[in-house]
């Protein structure tokens, strides 16, 4: 009697044991199928992103080139679309004379910081310098515009007298700043990959530092280093508030760096914070050269993929 | 004759290591041009904006007179945008990470997204802004409201914290993750138990970078309607709200030169957020 009630017990245990382990086990499986549909949602959101922004410029930009002809759009040379001129090649180089003054700063600085850093530097000097050099990457763009206004431009005009309180050197000389620590850090990634055995066969033969670093690391990393370039450009193009700060607001054809110019970025801050309306010419045309913008960056990136996979040097 | 050659050898030598020494000087001086602006850069912030960093400032709203002008607004605003940021782009970002680095088969598709991915990371910050405005603002109604910015700058820094978390995760090693499936666990736990934990400090340091850079960020909330002053907190998710990026280009683009300083002591203001979240970077880096 005793021993029936025990094995009762003990059954009725390990039946209550195995439901709870298959409802426990109906749960987890569910999470197992339910988790990996959640995750691929999460991760079609950056696909939808895209799309997203694809179809927006596209339509707005139809939209736009209903009314304005597309020839006329990027063969037009005057700006002034609150008096119905939308020729946007003044946007284009002046967004041109921006970037060229920042690749004229950015590029040897940014460049020989690189190489210092990864050639010359001691360990401890690179810890020190590489992360600080970082920081600047990581200051926000308004507070480039402000210093870009308040005290290179100052600066600039008692070098040049004849430039105007906005112009285009001050914000490109800026912007170009801003990129150093991105060439810099990247490129000196790359040289950082360059193996070891690679310098002290150079050294070896008698090479000074100068040469290991012109004739065996620059091209070898050469890849690495072109990419950083174009990457660091394409930033340059999309850069807004610094150029919306510092270089005013007149849309220029002229690549004279001491006047006033606008950007393609410039131009859509000014059109989306006028008073302009939902649906009227200006507000497409905002993103007709959004559209234009965003051709000129995905072009770039692209292009700095490209080279990085085409021209890597594999260890 | 062995002696002219040896003398030109040497002579050559010379120039060469003379010329190695030079360009070190020079290389090294480049290096520190960045940090001399940096370093410019601080000096005149925090110069001309000390004068006008005060209580006031911190807790005012704008004003239409330097003195009064403050930047509580902006501080508030900036601060329920990042609570609105935050969870959005950390939930659907690590989630594609961890799609991407454990679920995800290696075909096409897969490598699609990724490239996909790191095209978005170049996209201009203004085009999201464009995106907002067609899709939240309008599509969706929301206005020029707190939650259309905080959406948009969630898609912004998307990216970033994807690449952030893909990197945490693929540094976990293998062997951890078998040993958690040899005990029978199921892939979602390994992943949850596992995978995450050992993958958080990575996780949160980028996450935080890619905070920062929404705090900072200013051009796409110009673009999705950011108002440049309001009198009240925000109270709700439809509310109009301000930044503080925002509120400086706002000070900068006024002629007076006293705004000048009030815009100073709001990038004071700004840098200190920023350096208090890199600093807290910092140390989950060290301490994990």
């Amino acid at each position: 009697m005793e021993k029936a009630f025990k094995d009762e017990t003990i059954d009725l245990d390990v039946q209550a044991l195995i439901d709870n382990k298959r409802k426990k086990k109906s749960i987890s499986g569910k999470i197992e199928k339910l988790v990996p549909a959640f995750l691929l949602l999460c991760a079609s959101v950056s696909v939808l992103t895209t799309a997203g922004i694809l179809f927006t410029l596209l339509r707005e930009s139809i939209t736009f080139f209903s009314s304005t002809s597309i020839f006329d759009f990027y063969t037009g040379t005057q700006w002034s679309p609150w008096s119905g001129h939308f020729g946007v090649l003044p946007l284009i180089t002046g967004t041109l004379l921006i970037t060229l003054i920042a690749a004229i700063v950015a590029v040897p600085l940014g460049l020989m910081s690189a190489i210092f850093l990864s050639e010359y530097a001691s360990n401890r000097a690179r810890k020190i310098i590489k992360p600080t050099l970082e920081v600047l990457a990581g200051i926000p763009t308004v507070v480039y515009g402000f210093f870009a206004l308040t005290f290179v431009t100052p600066l600039l005009k008692s070098f040049l007298p004849g430039l105007g309180v906005f112009n285009a050197l001050s914000a490109g000389i800026v912007v170009g700043i801003m990129i150093i620590p991105m060439i810099a850090s990247l490129s000196e990634d790359a040289m950082n990959s360059v193996p070891n055995n690679l310098r002290e066969g150079a050294l070896a033969l008698g090479a000074t530092k100068l040469e290991v670093a012109f004739k065996v690391v620059l091209p070898a990393a050469f890849s690495g280093i072109m990419a950083s370039i174009v990457l660091a450009i394409s930033r340059a193009i999309g850069e807004t508030m610094i150029v919306v700060i510092a270089a005013g607001a007149s849309p220029a054809l002229t690549f004279d760096p001491t006047r006033s110019i606008q950007t393609l970025t410039a131009f859509i801050v000014q059109g989306a914070t006028g008073d302009t309306t939902f649906g009227s010419t200006i507000y497409y045309s905002i993103y007709a050269v959004g559209a234009t913008l965003f051709i000129f960056t995905l072009l770039m990136n692209m292009l700095s993929q490209y080279i990085s996979r085409k021209f890597r040097e594999e260890y | 004759m062995l002696d002219t050659n040896q003398n030109n050898i040497q002579k050559r030598i010379r120039g060469r290591v003379l010329l190695n020494n030079v360009l070190k000087v020079l290389f090294f001086t480049s290096t520190t041009v960045g940090l001399i602006f940096l370093a410019l850069l601080l000096y005149r912030v925090l110069t001309q904006g000390i004068g006008y960093l005060n209580g006031n400032f911190i807790s005012n709203f704008p004003a239409p007179y330097p003195e009064e002008a403050g930047i509580f607004a902006g501080l508030i605003g900036s601060i329920m945008l990042i609570g609105i940021v935050a969870p959005v782009a950390i939930v659907i970002g690590v989630g594609t990470a961890i799609f991407l680095e454990e679920y995800a088969y290696k075909n096409r598709w897969t490598k699609f997204i990724q490239v996909n991915i790191q095209n978005l990371a170049g996209v201009p910050s203004i085009v999201y802004g464009l995106l907002g405005l067609t899709f939240f603002v309008y599509m969706l109604r929301f206005g020029y409201t707190l939650i259309a910015g905080g959406l948009t700058m969630a898609l912004l820094v998307l990216p970033v914290i994807v690449v952030a978390a893909q990197e945490a995760i693929r540094s976990v090693p293998a062997d951890i993750k078998e040993a958690s499936y040899g005990m029978g666990a199921s892939k979602w736990q390994t992943i949850r138990r596992v995978v995450l934990p050992a993958a958080l400090p990575g996780i949160l340091t980028g996450t935080i970078l890619a905070l920062s850079r929404a705090i900072g960020e200013t051009a796409p909330l110009i673009i999705v309607g950011a108002a440049t002053a309001i009198y009240t907190i925000p109270d709700s998710l439809l509310s109009k709200y301000t930044v503080m990026p925002i509120q400086i280009f706002n000070w900068t683009g006024r002629p007076q030169e006293e705004w000048q300083f009030v815009a100073a002591a709001g990038i004071i203001v700004l840098l200190i957020v920023l350096l208090l979240m890199n600093a807290i970077a910092v140390f989950i880096r060290n301490k994990f």
